[in-house]
């Protein structure tokens, strides 16, 4: 099958009359560093994830793609610019699980459900449940260091599901995984996005790993990150990380990205 | 269902084949607990400390029949096992023990329930660590004996004294491992708890105390240690037959009436309450922690 793609300039504003967004990013800037001295990071960034779309943010690094998510995730606050996210706290999944030691895999779910607000009751069968998602019905009572570098990060993806955002923030949650590993839980992210209504962006340094799963591509240039292209990413799920299609798209993608990171070098 | 056989790692299939890649990742991957056996465990905890106080023992009664020195300084160990015998067929060896163990585990309740709150104010508000953070970590390597002459010119030579100088020298140890327990929770922690809205108090209950808690354990282990040092100096050196006869005040009477193997048998008495509260209650709890978390050393 022929890789249909589209590639258009970045331009926030054709996206933004559709629908409402998921994510809107409105001329966020974000510098580090006392006033004055201060080292600006990100410079003037827009965006907006639609309802239920999957959007990878990709860069090299240095280019404030992980800044950028913990913006959205309410963890820093942007020098200037709005974030918004309308359906609330959105789900942060990280490059280390992040999972608790002190509780098992399935305690460590409950407590997010907790956190949330549902009933005693309903929290262990509803653990089970995220658990079953993704495919670790017999990981409950397991503790962290018990479970491999792949499984945890798959009830760390339950754990976030648990917190039932419409929002999924993802900061280079595979990239400590080794390859075949990583291969399945791209499949398994893209089943579960599929299965329900989930706004995912995905932050990666992968080029293919954001062709394999995006809908859209949004290459961020770097010191400091700006939008500097994007890629609308037609080609059908499921997709292989070894699809001609993806090889192709991340090809040309992969070129501009190195366009990006030359560019430091000639100052 | 696979749609094409190109080999055995072949993912060309449907959602089955990953299911069944994915069983095997898990299978390979997945780290096996298994716990020791027993006959290891003796091999490999019990008989080593055996064997040193065999030794200790051994080179003891060496150094007695070589006659190195005269009797009244180095009695026979026999000697030392007489005196014990003696105190327990009048029936006040155990008095005498749980006089001093009740002191200090009281003691150490109470520095328990003083160091924690201090502890987490130190930590968490930046005004109180400034002002009274040095002074612990100074107060912790200062000898609680130096606070006995103190106690008991302002409480006499009472139990108060006694407790005073326990909480002297331990609250200062289990307020600092709180500190540093809490100073040691990695920030990742604190930023998954923090977009699960584990914030302010229920963040401090659900992630801030958890995670600090093997560095807390440590604190209460040193606590009780100092506890016990602490009284041990205060029973030593302010002791008054009004008070009940302790394991300090035994040691104390037995070098009055120049009664070696009681000196002795006084140390050993203390060593042996001193790591056998250890044992019995710290330990197993530090190790159980630490196991839950994966970070036990292999128990080795």
């Amino acid at each position: 099958m022929a890789p249909a793609l589209t590639t258009d300039k970045a331009g926030p504003a054709e996206i933004a009359d559709r629908e409402p967004a998921a994510v809107r990013i409105e001329n966020v800037h974000k510098s580090f560093g006392r006033p004055g001295a201060a080292q600006p990071v990100l410079d003037d960034i827009s965006l907006e994830v639609r309802p239920g779309e999957f959007v990878c943010l990709l860069g090299a690094s240095g280019c404030g793609k992980s800044t950028l998510l913990n913006l959205v995730a309410g963890l820093d606050r942007p020098t200037a610019g709005t974030i918004d996210v309308p359906g609330g706290r959105p789900a942060l999944m990280f490059q280390e699980h992040a999972l608790f030691p002190w509780l098992t895999a399935g305690r460590n779910i409950e407590l997010a459900l907790r956190l949330r607000g549902v009933p005693r009751p309903e929290r262990r069968p509803e653990a089970e449940r995220l658990l079953e998602l993704v495919r670790l019905s017999g990981a409950y009572g397991k503790r962290v260091h018990e479970l491999s570098g792949g499984m945890r990060q798959r009830v760390a993806l339950a754990r976030a599901l648990a917190q039932d955002s419409q929002v999924l923030l993802m900061d280079e949650p595979f990239a400590a995984l080794d390859a075949i590993t990583r291969d399945v839980l791209h499949h398994e992210l893209t089943r579960i996005w599929s299965e329900t209504s989930l706004s995912v962006l995905f932050v990666t340094h992968n080029v293919r790993e954001a062709v394999r799963l995006a809908e859209r591509v949004v290459l961020l240039s770097s010191r400091p990150g700006r939008v500097a292209r994007q890629w609308a990413v037609d080609i059908p799920q499921p997709r292989r990380i070894e699809d001609a299609a993806v090889a192709d798209l991340s090809v040309e993608i992969t070129e501009e990205l190195r366009g990006e990171i030359r560019r430091h070098g000639q100052h | 269902m696979a749609s094409t056989e190109t080999g055995p790692l072949s993912t060309s299939g449907g959602p089955h084949d990953l299911a069944g890649l994915e069983a095997g990742l898990d299978a390979l991957e997945t780290v096996e607990v298994r716990r020791t056996p027993f006959a290891q465990v003796l091999l490999h905890k019990v008989l080593p400390p055996l064997t040193a106080v065999v030794l200790v023992l051994a080179v003891w009664k060496l150094l007695v029949v070589a006659e190195v020195t005269d009797d009244y300084k180095l009695p026979d160990p026999s000697a030392v096992w007489h005196s014990l015998e003696d105190l327990w067929l009048r029936g006040t060896l155990l008095d005498i023990v749980w006089t001093s163990v009740s002191r200090g585990l009281l003691g150490f309740a109470a520095a328990l329930v003083l160091g924690t709150p201090l502890g987490l104010l130190v930590a968490r508000v930046k005004f109180v660590r400034a002002a009274l953070g040095p002074v612990l970590s100074g107060l912790q390597s200062l000898p609680s004996v130096a606070w006995v002459p103190a106690a008991v010119i302002w409480l006499g030579i009472t139990d108060a004294a006694m407790y005073a100088v326990i909480l002297l020298g331990a609250v200062p140890s289990i307020a600092n491992g709180l500190v540093s327990g809490i100073d040691q929770v990695p920030p990742l922690y604190l930023r998954a708890g923090r977009t699960m809205g584990a914030t302010g108090l229920r963040g401090a209950r659900h992630v801030l105390l958890p995670a600090a808690l093997p560095g807390y354990i440590a604190g209460l282990k040193q606590g009780w240690a100092f506890s016990w040092r602490s009284l041990m100096a205060a029973e030593l050196i302010a002791s008054s037959p009004d008070l009940g006869l302790g394991l300090g005040q035994y040691l104390e009477n037995a070098r009055t009436d120049s009664d070696m193997p009681g000196v002795l048998l006084g140390i050993i008495l203390i060593l042996f309450v001193g790591i056998a509260i250890d044992l019995a209650v710290f330990s197993p709890l530090e190790r159980r922690v630490l196991r839950t978390r994966g970070l036990a050393a292999a128990n080795r």
